[in-house]
Protein backbone atom coordinates (compact mmCIF):
# COMPACT_ATOMS: atom_id res chain seq x y z
CA UNK A 1 0.00 0.00 0.00
CA UNK A 2 3.25 2.13 0.94
CA UNK A 3 4.03 1.39 -2.21
CA UNK A 4 1.71 2.68 -4.42
CA UNK A 5 1.45 5.73 -2.62
CA UNK A 6 5.27 6.33 -3.02
CA UNK A 7 5.33 5.51 -6.65
CA UNK A 8 2.01 7.51 -7.23
CA UNK A 9 4.09 10.22 -5.63
CA UNK A 10 7.21 9.89 -7.02
CA UNK A 11 5.72 9.67 -10.47
CA UNK A 12 3.58 12.90 -10.68
CA UNK A 13 6.89 14.83 -9.01
CA UNK A 14 8.68 13.52 -12.24
CA UNK A 15 6.04 14.50 -14.79
CA UNK A 16 5.97 17.73 -13.28
CA UNK A 17 9.63 18.72 -13.40
CA UNK A 18 9.58 17.78 -16.98
CA UNK A 19 7.66 20.45 -17.65
CA UNK A 20 8.52 22.79 -15.33
CA UNK A 21 6.82 25.69 -17.03
CA UNK A 22 3.29 24.59 -15.29
CA UNK A 23 5.02 25.02 -11.18
CA UNK A 24 6.75 27.84 -12.11
CA UNK A 25 3.55 29.39 -13.49
CA UNK A 26 1.78 29.30 -10.37
CA UNK A 27 4.63 30.90 -8.36
CA UNK A 28 4.87 33.52 -10.67
CA UNK A 29 1.35 34.41 -10.31
CA UNK A 30 1.47 34.50 -6.67
CA UNK A 31 4.51 36.79 -6.79
CA UNK A 32 2.59 39.56 -9.12
CA UNK A 33 -0.49 39.36 -7.62
CA UNK A 34 1.03 40.19 -4.35
CA UNK A 35 3.16 43.09 -6.00
CA UNK A 36 -0.06 44.58 -7.92
CA UNK A 37 -1.74 45.60 -4.45
CA UNK A 38 1.44 48.48 -3.31
CA UNK A 39 0.63 49.63 -7.06
CA UNK A 40 -3.28 49.50 -6.31
CA UNK A 41 -3.37 50.93 -3.00
CA UNK A 42 -0.21 52.99 -2.58
CA UNK A 43 2.79 52.36 -0.90
CA UNK A 44 2.77 53.57 2.80
CA UNK A 45 4.75 51.68 5.15
CA UNK A 46 1.61 51.28 8.13
CA UNK A 47 -0.76 50.28 5.48
CA UNK A 48 1.18 47.36 3.59
CA UNK A 49 1.54 46.55 7.09
CA UNK A 50 -1.81 46.15 7.91
CA UNK A 51 -2.38 44.75 4.38
CA UNK A 52 -0.18 42.36 4.17
CA UNK A 53 -1.10 39.24 5.75
CA UNK A 54 -4.71 39.67 3.95
CA UNK A 55 -3.15 39.85 0.44
CA UNK A 56 -0.60 37.20 0.61
CA UNK A 57 -3.60 34.99 2.45
CA UNK A 58 -6.20 35.40 -0.77
CA UNK A 59 -3.00 35.15 -2.90
CA UNK A 60 -2.43 31.63 -1.98
CA UNK A 61 -5.76 30.83 -2.25
CA UNK A 62 -6.28 31.96 -5.71
CA UNK A 63 -3.03 30.67 -6.81
CA UNK A 64 -4.14 27.06 -4.97
CA UNK A 65 -6.97 27.38 -6.91
CA UNK A 66 -5.19 28.05 -10.68
CA UNK A 67 -3.01 25.11 -9.65
CA UNK A 68 -5.73 22.56 -8.58
CA UNK A 69 -7.48 22.59 -12.63
CA UNK A 70 -4.52 20.50 -13.02
CA UNK A 71 -4.39 17.85 -10.68
CA UNK A 72 -6.39 15.35 -12.30
CA UNK A 73 -7.29 16.69 -16.15
CA UNK A 74 -4.08 15.20 -17.54
CA UNK A 75 -4.33 11.89 -15.75
CA UNK A 76 -7.86 11.77 -16.96
CA UNK A 77 -7.53 12.84 -20.47
CA UNK A 78 -5.10 9.84 -21.14
CA UNK A 79 -7.05 7.57 -19.61
CA UNK A 80 -4.43 6.84 -16.40
CA UNK A 81 -6.94 7.62 -14.03
CA UNK A 82 -9.22 5.02 -15.21
CA UNK A 83 -7.18 2.76 -14.89
CA UNK A 84 -6.15 4.10 -11.38
CA UNK A 85 -9.32 3.62 -10.53
CA UNK A 86 -9.54 -0.06 -11.61
CA UNK A 87 -6.49 -0.84 -9.55
CA UNK A 88 -7.53 -2.39 -6.43
CA UNK A 89 -5.41 -0.25 -3.95
CA UNK A 90 -7.77 2.44 -1.88
CA UNK A 91 -8.72 5.00 -4.15
CA UNK A 92 -8.33 7.67 -1.06
CA UNK A 93 -4.66 6.54 -0.80
CA UNK A 94 -3.53 7.65 -4.80
CA UNK A 95 -5.44 10.63 -4.41
CA UNK A 96 -3.84 11.72 -1.01
CA UNK A 97 -0.38 10.59 -2.64
CA UNK A 98 -1.44 12.93 -5.55
CA UNK A 99 -2.09 15.91 -3.43
CA UNK A 100 0.96 15.81 -1.81
CA UNK A 101 2.76 15.85 -4.70
CA UNK A 102 0.93 18.86 -6.33
CA UNK A 103 1.40 20.61 -2.70
CA UNK A 104 5.27 19.60 -2.89
CA UNK A 105 5.15 21.38 -6.20
CA UNK A 106 2.95 24.50 -5.91
CA UNK A 107 2.16 24.97 -1.65
CA UNK A 108 5.53 24.27 -0.51
CA UNK A 109 7.16 26.67 -2.78
CA UNK A 110 4.60 29.79 -1.64
CA UNK A 111 6.09 28.89 2.00
CA UNK A 112 9.75 28.92 0.58
CA UNK A 113 8.63 32.68 -1.04
CA UNK A 114 7.23 33.82 1.82
CA UNK A 115 9.97 36.02 3.10
CA UNK A 116 10.42 37.51 0.15
CA UNK A 117 6.84 38.97 0.22
CA UNK A 118 7.52 39.65 3.70
CA UNK A 119 9.45 42.52 2.73
CA UNK A 120 7.61 43.91 -0.09
CA UNK A 121 5.37 44.55 2.20
CA UNK A 122 7.71 45.90 5.42
CA UNK A 123 6.58 42.75 8.15
CA UNK A 124 8.76 42.21 10.74
CA UNK A 125 10.79 39.26 11.35
CA UNK A 126 8.11 37.56 13.75
CA UNK A 127 5.68 38.17 11.08
CA UNK A 128 7.54 36.43 8.70
CA UNK A 129 8.17 33.66 10.62
CA UNK A 130 4.53 33.47 11.24
CA UNK A 131 3.67 33.90 7.87
CA UNK A 132 5.90 31.25 7.20
CA UNK A 133 4.19 28.87 9.61
CA UNK A 134 0.74 29.59 8.64
CA UNK A 135 1.11 28.79 5.16
CA UNK A 136 2.97 25.85 5.96
CA UNK A 137 -0.10 24.65 7.85
CA UNK A 138 -2.88 26.40 5.71
CA UNK A 139 -1.55 25.36 1.67
CA UNK A 140 -2.22 21.64 2.21
CA UNK A 141 -5.66 22.17 3.85
CA UNK A 142 -6.57 24.11 0.47
CA UNK A 143 -5.14 21.05 -1.68
CA UNK A 144 -7.08 18.70 -0.03
CA UNK A 145 -10.39 20.39 0.05
CA UNK A 146 -9.52 21.71 -3.35
CA UNK A 147 -9.24 18.39 -4.74
CA UNK A 148 -12.62 17.66 -4.20
CA UNK A 149 -13.51 20.32 -6.42
CA UNK A 150 -11.09 19.21 -9.11
CA UNK A 151 -12.53 15.68 -9.09
CA UNK A 152 -15.85 17.00 -9.35
CA UNK A 153 -15.90 19.41 -12.28
CA UNK A 154 -13.06 16.81 -13.86
CA UNK A 155 -13.50 17.36 -17.82
CA UNK A 156 -16.51 20.11 -17.59
CA UNK A 157 -16.72 23.37 -19.90
CA UNK A 158 -15.45 25.92 -17.91
CA UNK A 159 -14.72 23.71 -15.30
CA UNK A 160 -11.96 26.66 -14.08
CA UNK A 161 -14.59 29.28 -13.52
CA UNK A 162 -16.90 26.75 -11.81
CA UNK A 163 -13.91 25.23 -9.54
CA UNK A 164 -13.24 28.65 -8.28
CA UNK A 165 -17.32 29.03 -7.06
CA UNK A 166 -17.44 25.87 -5.31
CA UNK A 167 -14.14 25.65 -3.40
CA UNK A 168 -13.65 29.40 -2.56
CA UNK A 169 -16.49 29.87 -0.22
CA UNK A 170 -15.26 26.40 1.67
CA UNK A 171 -11.65 28.25 2.24
CA UNK A 172 -12.88 31.03 4.56
CA UNK A 173 -11.71 29.22 7.69
CA UNK A 174 -8.36 29.14 6.09
CA UNK A 175 -8.33 32.56 5.12
CA UNK A 176 -9.46 34.05 8.33
CA UNK A 177 -7.43 31.76 10.56
CA UNK A 178 -4.16 32.16 8.44
CA UNK A 179 -4.61 36.10 8.08
CA UNK A 180 -5.33 36.01 11.42
CA UNK A 181 -2.37 34.71 12.54
CA UNK A 182 -0.20 36.73 10.91
CA UNK A 183 -1.88 39.82 11.58
CA UNK A 184 -1.76 39.24 16.14
CA UNK A 185 1.92 37.75 15.94
CA UNK A 186 2.55 42.04 14.69
CA UNK A 187 1.46 42.60 18.64
CA UNK A 188 2.83 39.25 20.42
CA UNK A 189 4.22 36.18 19.00
CA UNK A 190 2.70 34.04 21.42
CA UNK A 191 -1.21 35.13 20.51
CA UNK A 192 -0.72 33.58 17.00
CA UNK A 193 -0.79 29.79 18.98
CA UNK A 194 -4.41 29.56 19.04
CA UNK A 195 -4.76 29.96 15.18
CA UNK A 196 -2.20 27.92 14.33
CA UNK A 197 -3.45 25.16 16.51
CA UNK A 198 -7.13 25.83 14.26
CA UNK A 199 -5.43 25.83 11.17
CA UNK A 200 -3.88 22.36 12.70
CA UNK A 201 -7.01 21.23 13.31
CA UNK A 202 -8.50 22.04 10.20
CA UNK A 203 -5.68 20.16 8.27
CA UNK A 204 -6.55 16.89 10.35
CA UNK A 205 -10.15 16.88 9.62
CA UNK A 206 -9.34 17.52 5.78
CA UNK A 207 -6.64 14.83 5.64
CA UNK A 208 -9.07 12.22 7.03
CA UNK A 209 -12.28 13.06 5.14
CA UNK A 210 -10.36 15.05 2.29
CA UNK A 211 -9.07 11.91 -0.19
CA UNK A 212 -12.01 10.20 1.04
CA UNK A 213 -14.23 12.89 -0.58
CA UNK A 214 -12.34 13.35 -3.85
CA UNK A 215 -12.15 9.44 -4.18
CA UNK A 216 -16.16 9.10 -3.90
CA UNK A 217 -16.40 12.36 -6.20
CA UNK A 218 -13.71 10.72 -8.81
CA UNK A 219 -16.20 7.63 -9.05
CA UNK A 220 -18.83 9.85 -9.94
CA UNK A 221 -17.07 11.92 -12.16
CA UNK A 222 -15.51 9.00 -14.51
CA UNK A 223 -18.41 5.96 -14.24
CA UNK B 1 -51.83 -3.43 6.71
CA UNK B 2 -47.89 -2.88 5.81
CA UNK B 3 -47.38 0.35 4.53
CA UNK B 4 -45.14 0.46 1.91
CA UNK B 5 -42.95 3.93 1.85
CA UNK B 6 -40.68 2.81 -1.26
CA UNK B 7 -43.90 2.75 -3.20
CA UNK B 8 -44.03 6.50 -3.33
CA UNK B 9 -39.90 6.52 -4.33
CA UNK B 10 -41.18 6.41 -7.46
CA UNK B 11 -41.66 9.29 -9.82
CA UNK B 12 -44.90 7.78 -11.16
CA UNK B 13 -46.31 7.52 -8.08
CA UNK B 14 -45.23 10.38 -6.25
CA UNK B 15 -46.12 12.97 -9.54
CA UNK B 16 -50.12 12.85 -8.93
CA UNK B 17 -49.70 13.24 -5.30
CA UNK B 18 -47.20 16.25 -5.48
CA UNK B 19 -50.01 17.74 -7.91
CA UNK B 20 -52.94 17.26 -5.32
CA UNK B 21 -50.86 18.73 -2.52
CA UNK B 22 -49.58 21.58 -4.47
CA UNK B 23 -53.17 23.81 -4.14
CA UNK B 24 -53.07 23.11 -0.58
CA UNK B 25 -49.51 24.17 0.20
CA UNK B 26 -49.76 26.97 -1.69
CA UNK B 27 -53.46 28.41 -0.26
CA UNK B 28 -52.00 27.74 3.27
CA UNK B 29 -49.11 29.58 2.22
CA UNK B 30 -50.65 32.49 0.80
CA UNK B 31 -53.08 32.76 3.91
CA UNK B 32 -50.52 32.07 6.75
CA UNK B 33 -48.35 35.03 5.10
CA UNK B 34 -51.15 37.24 4.20
CA UNK B 35 -52.90 36.86 7.86
CA UNK B 36 -49.70 37.25 9.67
CA UNK B 37 -48.21 39.90 7.57
CA UNK B 38 -51.57 41.89 8.18
CA UNK B 39 -51.09 41.01 12.17
CA UNK B 40 -47.73 41.97 12.21
CA UNK B 41 -47.99 45.44 9.93
CA UNK B 42 -50.64 46.63 11.70
CA UNK B 43 -51.41 44.80 15.06
CA UNK B 44 -48.21 44.39 16.66
CA UNK B 45 -46.81 47.59 18.78
CA UNK B 46 -45.60 50.75 17.02
CA UNK B 47 -42.71 50.72 19.46
CA UNK B 48 -39.93 46.77 20.16
CA UNK B 49 -40.22 46.83 23.40
CA UNK B 50 -40.87 50.02 25.88
CA UNK B 51 -37.44 51.94 25.31
CA UNK B 52 -36.24 50.04 23.03
CA UNK B 53 -34.68 52.61 20.07
CA UNK B 54 -36.45 50.40 17.12
CA UNK B 55 -39.58 52.14 15.82
CA UNK B 56 -41.15 51.19 12.87
CA UNK B 57 -38.88 49.50 11.01
CA UNK B 58 -38.11 46.12 13.14
CA UNK B 59 -41.21 44.95 11.31
CA UNK B 60 -39.35 43.79 8.76
CA UNK B 61 -38.32 40.88 11.37
CA UNK B 62 -41.40 39.52 10.08
CA UNK B 63 -39.98 38.39 6.67
CA UNK B 64 -36.50 38.87 7.54
CA UNK B 65 -36.32 35.89 10.26
CA UNK B 66 -38.61 33.38 8.50
CA UNK B 67 -36.62 33.80 5.34
CA UNK B 68 -33.08 33.35 7.26
CA UNK B 69 -34.56 30.27 9.05
CA UNK B 70 -36.11 28.55 6.07
CA UNK B 71 -33.23 29.50 4.09
CA UNK B 72 -31.27 27.45 6.49
CA UNK B 73 -33.29 24.43 6.97
CA UNK B 74 -33.84 23.74 3.08
CA UNK B 75 -30.11 23.68 3.04
CA UNK B 76 -30.50 20.89 5.71
CA UNK B 77 -33.17 19.76 4.01
CA UNK B 78 -31.67 19.76 0.46
CA UNK B 79 -28.14 18.21 1.77
CA UNK B 80 -30.32 15.29 3.48
CA UNK B 81 -32.14 14.11 0.47
CA UNK B 82 -28.75 14.61 -2.00
CA UNK B 83 -27.59 12.00 0.91
CA UNK B 84 -30.64 9.62 0.64
CA UNK B 85 -30.03 9.70 -2.84
CA UNK B 86 -26.54 8.65 -2.67
CA UNK B 87 -27.11 6.00 -0.07
CA UNK B 88 -29.94 4.18 -1.52
CA UNK B 89 -29.63 5.30 -5.14
CA UNK B 90 -33.18 6.77 -5.68
CA UNK B 91 -34.23 9.08 -8.27
CA UNK B 92 -36.83 10.60 -6.44
CA UNK B 93 -34.32 12.17 -3.71
CA UNK B 94 -32.06 13.47 -6.00
CA UNK B 95 -34.82 15.13 -7.89
CA UNK B 96 -36.20 16.29 -4.46
CA UNK B 97 -32.68 18.03 -3.27
CA UNK B 98 -32.76 19.16 -6.83
CA UNK B 99 -36.44 20.84 -6.64
CA UNK B 100 -35.10 22.53 -3.38
CA UNK B 101 -32.34 24.42 -4.26
CA UNK B 102 -33.37 27.10 -5.75
CA UNK B 103 -36.20 27.90 -3.31
CA UNK B 104 -33.54 27.84 -0.57
CA UNK B 105 -31.26 30.14 -2.19
CA UNK B 106 -34.29 32.53 -2.96
CA UNK B 107 -34.73 32.73 0.83
CA UNK B 108 -31.33 33.22 1.43
CA UNK B 109 -30.97 36.41 -0.79
CA UNK B 110 -34.49 37.30 1.11
CA UNK B 111 -33.01 36.92 4.40
CA UNK B 112 -29.91 39.32 3.00
CA UNK B 113 -31.76 41.65 1.40
CA UNK B 114 -34.18 42.47 4.21
CA UNK B 115 -31.10 42.27 6.13
CA UNK B 116 -29.41 44.97 4.67
CA UNK B 117 -32.66 47.10 4.38
CA UNK B 118 -32.98 46.81 8.08
CA UNK B 119 -29.63 47.89 8.36
CA UNK B 120 -29.45 50.60 6.86
CA UNK B 121 -31.71 52.72 9.53
CA UNK B 122 -30.48 50.85 12.28
CA UNK B 123 -26.86 50.50 11.84
CA UNK B 124 -26.66 53.43 9.25
CA UNK B 125 -25.45 50.69 6.52
CA UNK B 126 -26.39 48.55 3.98
CA UNK B 127 -23.96 46.21 5.03
CA UNK B 128 -21.33 45.30 7.55
CA UNK B 129 -19.99 42.39 7.80
CA UNK B 130 -21.86 41.41 11.01
CA UNK B 131 -21.06 37.16 11.25
CA UNK B 132 -24.39 36.50 10.50
CA UNK B 133 -24.59 38.46 7.40
CA UNK B 134 -21.55 36.66 6.52
CA UNK B 135 -22.74 33.29 7.16
CA UNK B 136 -26.29 33.93 5.03
CA UNK B 137 -24.25 35.24 2.06
CA UNK B 138 -21.84 32.00 2.49
CA UNK B 139 -24.42 29.68 2.37
CA UNK B 140 -26.09 31.74 -0.74
CA UNK B 141 -22.62 30.96 -2.15
CA UNK B 142 -23.22 27.05 -1.33
CA UNK B 143 -26.55 27.16 -2.89
CA UNK B 144 -25.42 28.75 -5.89
CA UNK B 145 -22.59 26.21 -6.14
CA UNK B 146 -25.09 23.48 -6.16
CA UNK B 147 -27.35 24.73 -9.00
CA UNK B 148 -24.23 25.95 -11.13
CA UNK B 149 -22.85 22.24 -10.82
CA UNK B 150 -25.78 20.45 -11.18
CA UNK B 151 -26.28 23.06 -14.47
CA UNK B 152 -23.07 22.44 -15.66
CA UNK B 153 -23.18 18.66 -16.18
CA UNK B 154 -24.87 17.62 -18.86
CA UNK B 155 -25.47 13.67 -17.97
CA UNK B 156 -28.23 13.84 -15.21
CA UNK B 157 -26.76 10.96 -13.21
CA UNK B 158 -23.34 12.52 -12.79
CA UNK B 159 -25.09 16.00 -11.93
CA UNK B 160 -27.42 14.54 -9.77
CA UNK B 161 -24.55 12.48 -7.77
CA UNK B 162 -21.61 15.28 -8.47
CA UNK B 163 -23.87 18.49 -6.93
CA UNK B 164 -25.45 15.66 -3.98
CA UNK B 165 -21.50 15.60 -2.84
CA UNK B 166 -20.81 19.05 -3.41
CA UNK B 167 -23.88 19.94 -0.62
CA UNK B 168 -22.83 17.09 1.95
CA UNK B 169 -19.32 18.55 1.64
CA UNK B 170 -20.83 22.17 2.25
CA UNK B 171 -23.06 21.09 5.11
CA UNK B 172 -19.89 19.36 6.64
CA UNK B 173 -18.16 22.96 6.42
CA UNK B 174 -20.82 24.72 7.02
CA UNK B 175 -20.08 24.75 11.10
CA UNK B 176 -16.85 25.06 10.43
CA UNK B 177 -17.48 28.30 8.65
CA UNK B 178 -20.18 30.00 10.52
CA UNK B 179 -17.81 28.81 14.02
CA UNK B 180 -14.20 30.68 12.39
CA UNK B 181 -16.81 33.95 11.41
CA UNK B 182 -18.52 33.92 14.33
CA UNK B 183 -15.25 33.71 16.42
CA UNK B 184 -12.28 35.34 14.08
CA UNK B 185 -10.32 35.53 17.55
CA UNK B 186 -9.84 31.94 19.38
CA UNK B 187 -8.47 33.59 22.07
CA UNK B 188 -11.90 35.46 23.06
CA UNK B 189 -14.81 33.45 22.00
CA UNK B 190 -17.74 34.52 24.01
CA UNK B 191 -21.50 35.37 22.26
CA UNK B 192 -19.98 38.30 20.02
CA UNK B 193 -23.96 39.62 19.24
CA UNK B 194 -26.92 39.15 21.18
CA UNK B 195 -29.21 35.65 21.25
CA UNK B 196 -32.70 36.04 21.64
CA UNK B 197 -34.48 33.05 22.27
CA UNK B 198 -38.27 32.72 21.43
CA UNK B 199 -39.44 32.72 24.90
CA UNK B 200 -38.06 36.59 25.32
CA UNK B 201 -40.06 37.60 22.31
CA UNK B 202 -43.24 39.32 22.89
CA UNK B 203 -46.31 37.29 21.74
CA UNK B 204 -47.89 39.53 19.49
CA UNK B 205 -44.32 39.94 17.73
CA UNK B 206 -43.32 36.22 18.26
CA UNK B 207 -46.72 35.01 16.74
CA UNK B 208 -46.83 36.43 13.41
CA UNK B 209 -43.39 35.74 12.95
CA UNK B 210 -44.11 32.29 13.56
CA UNK B 211 -46.67 32.37 11.13
CA UNK B 212 -44.93 34.00 8.46
CA UNK B 213 -42.58 31.15 8.67
CA UNK B 214 -45.13 28.51 8.87
CA UNK B 215 -46.35 30.16 5.27
CA UNK B 216 -43.18 30.27 4.30
CA UNK B 217 -42.22 26.47 4.57
CA UNK B 218 -45.86 25.86 3.06
CA UNK B 219 -44.53 27.51 0.41
CA UNK B 220 -41.38 25.77 0.31
CA UNK B 221 -43.51 22.41 0.19
CA UNK B 222 -46.10 24.00 -2.93
CA UNK B 223 -42.55 25.44 -5.28
CA UNK B 224 -40.60 22.47 -4.19
CA UNK B 225 -43.60 19.96 -5.45
CA UNK B 226 -44.44 22.00 -8.51
CA UNK B 227 -40.97 22.23 -9.86
CA UNK B 228 -40.21 18.64 -8.64
CA UNK B 229 -43.01 17.77 -11.14
CA UNK B 230 -41.26 19.70 -13.95
CA UNK B 231 -38.09 17.57 -12.96
CA UNK B 232 -39.87 14.09 -13.41
CA UNK B 233 -42.15 15.09 -16.82
CA UNK B 234 -38.60 16.13 -18.29
CA UNK B 235 -36.95 12.73 -16.82
CA UNK B 236 -39.38 10.42 -17.36
CA UNK B 237 -40.29 12.31 -20.64
CA UNK B 238 -39.73 8.35 -22.97
CA UNK B 239 -41.23 6.48 -20.04
CA UNK B 240 -45.23 4.93 -21.17
CA UNK B 241 -46.61 6.62 -18.28
CA UNK B 242 -45.64 10.21 -19.54
CA UNK B 243 -46.86 9.50 -22.72
CA UNK B 244 -50.12 8.07 -21.31
CA UNK B 245 -50.43 11.10 -19.25
CA UNK B 246 -49.85 13.42 -21.98
CA UNK B 247 -51.99 11.83 -24.25
CA UNK B 248 -54.88 11.74 -21.56
CA UNK B 249 -54.40 15.12 -21.35
CA UNK B 250 -54.48 16.18 -24.66
CA UNK B 251 -57.87 14.38 -25.17
CA UNK B 252 -59.79 15.04 -22.09
CA UNK B 253 -60.16 18.40 -20.24
CA UNK B 254 -56.20 19.72 -19.96
CA UNK B 255 -55.36 20.99 -16.35
CA UNK B 256 -53.87 23.70 -16.42
CA UNK B 257 -52.38 24.38 -19.53
CA UNK B 258 -50.51 21.59 -21.77
CA UNK B 259 -47.62 19.94 -20.87
CA UNK B 260 -44.45 20.50 -23.42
Amino acid sequence: MLKTFWSILLRDLTLALRRRTDVLTVLFFFIIVVSLFPLGVGSEKALLRELGPGVVWVAALLASMLALERLFAADFDDGTLEQMLLTPQPLGLLVLAKVLAHWLLTGLPLVIIAPLIALQYQLEDGQTLMMMASLLLGTPTLGLIGAIGAALTLGLRGGGILLSLLILPLYIPILIYGEGAVTVSAIALADSEPYLMLLGALLLLSLILGPWAAAAALRISID
Amino acid sequence: MKLNWFKYASPAAFYPIAGRLIPWFGGLAAVLVLASLLWGFFGTADQLGGSNPQKEYYRIIYIHVGGAWMSMWLYLVLAGWAAIGLVFNTRLSFMMANAVAPTGAIFTFIALWTGAFWGRPSWGTYWDWDPRLTSELILFFLYIGYIALHSAIDDTRRADRAAALLSIVGLVMLPVIYWSINCPDPTQCAALHQRSDPGSIHPSILWPMLGVTLGFWSYSFATAFARLRGIILQREADSAWVSDLLQGESQGEPRGGTVR
